[in-house]
């Protein structure tokens, strides 16, 4: 017989061996410009969470008579400086921009989480039970996916807001989305119907991601192997399929959030997201349009943070997948 | 048996075949030499990693990238392979030499008809018309032991069976009666009343065209029934070389006699089977000394030192055997007093 | 020591399979009606006696693995039944089944894909217990160092990853995660064919060595009759979804009532040139399974075929005692 083990302890005398997930960060350190878009997202992300720190000026601070001033201008009275310059109303555009991407991140960010969540559970269940189950989600899934996907986030989202109480939602959620976003509850309800429109078309395509990956896995013998030890099926998706099927996820994820900044930012664009006077990137740029012509430098200051975004989260989404792909040594 | 006093139709020396790979060079086939002669059937047998594959793709020069041949000779119908151009090289494959695989039915194209396969080798290489390159095509299928051939010629990969695809690569591979047909494991992936029709078909078609075949296994049993001689590999280099008849009645190297004890033989039950400690060894990381010392147990019994200093050479330990093991190198001794003497 | 013959009689039945049947059916055209029929396993009856080693043999496809998937129903079978210790487990669910299951483990072929890559092995190797809520959280912890150490790992592996091990030591991670539920009855199914030689016969030992401490009874399932023949107490040959001979190891190997075991037999290349023999070369490829041959599966390809094997199929019999077999010659 073996000697009897004293305690799980004994085992820390070794040095911890490196995980998957580690060597997985060591093959993405490789991906250079996914480095250096994972540094600027990482910069973005500190900007805005210290929004209230670093922004010079209230949101919709107003300096009377200091319109359209040009970036970089003193005001005489105070001697402070407006970075970005004014707008029409005489607001400080680098401290909105910054308010914005608060705003516009989180919408993101958030979109991201519960269409990530709603699609990997309806794709585990669908893939993993088969049958009829199978069968109804994936046809509901087709079927939207069916509807072009621009004008069908635009009506919903503007017949929403139109009626922002036809979706009740839980005063306690609208207060956190309130503190995360830096807006009163009032003004939440509509960061929170933009985001729940956005998650509500985009968890189709993560389900069918997820049923593919669970179809591809159900035939791994270490499932059947859980099967024969007496596993039965929440315990399979959970313990096996979930982790093994992270990896495209997280690049999907990835991916997908480029796509939201985007979207949020094309719905305030054409009018249908969120509102002025709360700032996000979208209605910013959309507020430029009129004075384009005379001053060609305003649409530039809130569409760079969104290209930046969109090409940072793809570069970073291309890191992860080459560096999670199977066929290099895991 | 062979009568060496013949020409070899084949000779290779010193080759060596690295990869270079982000965690180091990959010293797949390390120095090999060895002969082939006319209408001989030589074994080239050990476990996977050994370097038995890469040698074969190293002889038609099939390595790809990041594997290089980075030194050695291989002569082949008075022509050095490795001073060939790559036009010359594209002549001479599938001509004067070919080779088989293990997965036969991934070996063929899956849109074309196997008749047409087998006829491009004629079109290619002689200019045949297509008619008479067909026909020819179903005279081999014919040959091969393919039933019904002519109709068959009109199947495509997918409607046959392993072993019939396998009889469809030997039909073309021995298409153009080439001189040196190379077998990587052709029976590996087949039943075993399959394996034994493929094997009776190579040992015929032997007979009947006079080809040099080099067969790459890892079954003893394989090359025990087929090889007249036998070199066994040991991560990169042949350990040990042989007949066929010699090497089983009289295994000199430790490994070899590792192997042989290490498989279960039909109708010779017994309780345990012998073990070889540990598992091949990392070829990045080459153990210093002779490779096969961190596994083997007559050093370790002995407790010879020089096999962790030096790697011993292939030489001659009696008649056709050659054998790379201290203890049957002659010098052993005076290598010994050589190291003590380095010791002082 | 593991004695010559095992006279089965006065041992008990752990497992007992009775006219198993597996069929899969293709479906096709619109109203998807079914096409075709494979019969893979085909009424099917064996006993697995307390303590032996049955090895099932037969060439790829002749339903081999899934007979030792439907016994532990991680293929539901189409019919028949399966009893453990006189339970037949195609009638148990629930909890029931789940506890009867711990006694019936499985190694796999495939030593790449069946350790979950995400998993330390360590983990992997608890995931039975934890799956039965068997022990504490540290007396499942000391069994599996215990069982790692059983199959000649160390401790420290324990926190490794399956891709940091070669083929051969996942294999014994596998066999160690079969042997954390200290089960009775382990299936087999080609644990070596994936292994290089010299690691094959470490594990066939590991096999044997477990089996005499814990007294397991082993289903081994191989296309290699070598292996089979080595490790095996008793031996039953299939072919296209049928047993054609079923006897104890040495009867079957020097008195083979089947023409296919003949052939078989004679098929393996032996390691010795000194050894020449006269092989039974079968013609022809095994059929599909959607396709059977009239009367015997096997006369097509049978040296001996009769008119009558064309007609009716041989019935399944105990010829001499304790040696089945299902051929018209012996008849």
């Amino acid at each position: 017989m073996a000697a009897q083990v004293d305690s799980i302890s004994l085992l820390n005398d070794y040095p911890k061996e490196e995980s998957p997930w580690r060597l997985v960060f060591r093959r993405f350190r490789k991906h250079k410009l996914a480095m250096i878009s994972l540094g600027v997202m990482l910069v973005l992300f500190l900007i805005t969470l210290f929004a209230r720190q670093i922004a010079p000026f209230e949101v919709d601070e107003i300096t009377v008579g200091n319109y359209f001033l040009k970036p970089g201008s003193v005001q005489e009275a105070t001697g402070r400086v407006h970075l970005l310059g004014t707008d029409n109303l005489g607001r400080d555009l680098f401290s909105r921009l910054i308010y914005a991407g608060r705003i516009s991140l989180t919408v993101a960010l958030l979109s991201v989480v519960i269409s990530s969540i709603i699609g990997v559970t309806i794709g585990a269940i669908s893939g993993y039970y088969g049958g009829w189950v199978d069968n109804l989600l994936m046809r509901i899934v087709e079927f939207f996916l069916t509807i072009p996907s621009l004008p069908i986030l635009l009506i919903i989202s503007a017949m929403l807001l139109k009626n922002q109480d036809a979706i009740p939602i839980p005063q306690f959620l609208l207060e956190l989305a309130g503190k995360l976003m830096l807006l009163e509850v009032r003004e939440a309800r509509q960061a929170v119907l933009i985001i729940l429109v956005l998650a509500g078309l985009g968890w189709l395509t993560s389900a069918q991601l997820m049923r593919g990956m669970v179809l591809s896995l159900r035939n791994q013998t270490f499932v059947e192997a859980a099967k024969a030890m007496g596993a039965g099926g929440a315990w399979i998706i959970l313990r096996h399929m979930i982790p093994n099927a992270m990896a495209p996820i997280i690049v999907d994820a990835s991916l997908n959030m480029a796509n939201y900044v985007v979207a949020e930012a094309a719905l305030s664009f054409l009018g249908f997201g969120i509102q002025e006077p709360i700032p996000t990137w979208g209605n910013m740029l959309s507020a430029t349009q009129a004075y384009m012509l005379d001053m060609p430098w305003l649409p530039l200051i809130p569409g760079l943070p969104i290209f930046l975004c969109s090409l940072a989260f793809n570069y970073i989404g291309d890191g992860l997948r080459d560096a999670l792909d199977p066929r290099l040594k895991l | 048996m062979k009568i060496q006093n013949e020409q070899p139709v084949l000779t290779v020396r010193n080759l060596k075949t690295h990869f270079f790979t982000e965690d180091g060079v990959v010293k797949a086939v390390d120095g090999v030499d060895f002969d082939l002669y006319p209408g001989e059937i030589l074994g080239l047998v050990g476990e996977s990693g050994c370097g038995k594959s890469v040698t074969s793709l190293s002889i038609l020069r099939l390595v790809g990238v990041p594997g290089k041949i980075v030194d050695g000779e291989i002569w082949f119908e008075g022509k050095n392979l490795l001073s060939l151009t790559e036009n010359e090289m594209v002549a001479m494959r599938g001509n004067r030499m070919s080779m088989i695989f293990q997965q036969p039915q991934t070996s063929l194209n899956p849109v074309y008809k196997i008749g047409d396969q087998v006829a491009e080798v004629f079109t290619i290489h002689k200019n045949l018309p297509k008619k008479e390159a067909w026909d020819k095509a179903v005279e081999l299928l014919h040959l091969v032991g393919i039933p019904d051939a002519e109709k068959k010629a009109h199947a495509f990969p997918h409607e046959m069976s392993g072993g019939q695809a396998q009889r469809v690569m030997i039909a073309m591979a021995l298409a153009l009666n080439p001189t040196l047909l190379i077998a990587d494991e052709p029976t590996t992936a087949l039943d075993v009343t399959i394996q034994a029709q493929i094997m009776d078909l190579i040992l015929e078609l032997r007979e009947k065209m006079g080809t040099s075949v080099i067969l790459i296994t890892h079954d003893l049993g394989v090359i025990a029934e087929m090889a007249d001689r036998v070199a066994v590999m040991y991560a990169g280099q042949i350990v040990e070389q042989a007949t066929v008849q010699e090497l089983f009645a009289r295994p000199h190297h430790p490994y070899t006699k590792g192997l042989m004890g290490s498989i279960p033989v039909l109708g010779k039950v017994t309780r345990r089977l012998e073990v070889i400690p540990g598992s091949v060894p990392n070829l990045i990381n080459l153990p210093q000394g002779c490779r096969f010392s961190p596994r083997c147990k007559a050093r370790i019994e002995q407790s010879l030192e020089i096999c962790l200093h030096e790697n011993p050479m292939l030489v001659e330990t009696g008649s056709n055997h050659l054998c790379r093991c201290w203890l049957y190198d002659g010098q052993m001794k005076s290598a010994g007093d050589l190291m003590e003497a380095n010791h002082e | 020591m593991n004695e010559p013959l095992k006279t089965h009689t006065a041992r008990m039945e752990l497992i007992q399979v009775r006219n198993l049947k597996k069929y899969y059916t293709i479906r096709g055209g619109f109203f998807q009606r079914i096409k075709s029929c494979g019969k893979a396993v085909d009424n099917v009856s064996f006993d697995i006696f307390d303590g032996e080693t049955l090895g099932l043999v037969g060439e790829s496809g002749c339903g081999k693995t899934t007979i030792g998937r439907t016994m532990l129903r991680l293929i539901e079978p189409t019919g028949g039944e399966v009893y453990y210790e006189g339970n037949n487990i195609f009638n148990l669910s629930g909890g029931a089944l789940q506890a009867i299951r711990r006694n019936m483990q499985i190694i796999f072929q495939d030593p790449f894909s069946s350790l979950d890559p995400r998993m330390p092995v360590g983990e992997s190797i608890m995931e039975g217990m934890r799956i039965n809520r068997i022990g504490t959280r540290k007396e499942q912890f000391d069994m599996m160092i215990d069982v790692l150490r059983k199959v000649g790992l160390e401790d420290y592996h324990a926190r490794r990853y399956p891709h940091e091990f070669s083929g051969g030591q996942r294999q014994r991670i596998g066999i160690a995660r079969a042997l954390a539920l200290r089960p009775r009855f382990i299936i087999c199914d080609e644990p070596v064919s994936a292994l290089d030689v010299s690691i094959q016969s470490q594990v066939l030992n590991i096999l044997k060595d477990l089996q005499e401490e814990y007294g397991l009874t082993y289903l081994f399932i191989a296309h290699n009759l070598s292996v089979v023949e080595h490790i095996s107490d008793r031996v039953a040959v299939m072919y296209l979804g049928k047993i054609v001979e079923l006897a104890h190891r040495a009867e079957l190997f020097y008195n083979p009532l089947h023409p296919y075991t003949q052939a078989l037999l004679s098929a393996i290349p032996i390691p010795d040139p000194a050894v020449k023999r006269k092989r039974i070369t079968l013609k022809g490829d095994v059929p599909s399974l959607f396709n059977p041959p009239k009367g015997c599966r096997f006369h097509p390809r049978c040296p001996f075929a009769k008119d009558q094997c064309l007609v009716e199929a041989p019935p399944y019999r105990e010829v001499q005692k304790g040696h089945f077999a299902a051929c018209w010659l012996n008849e």
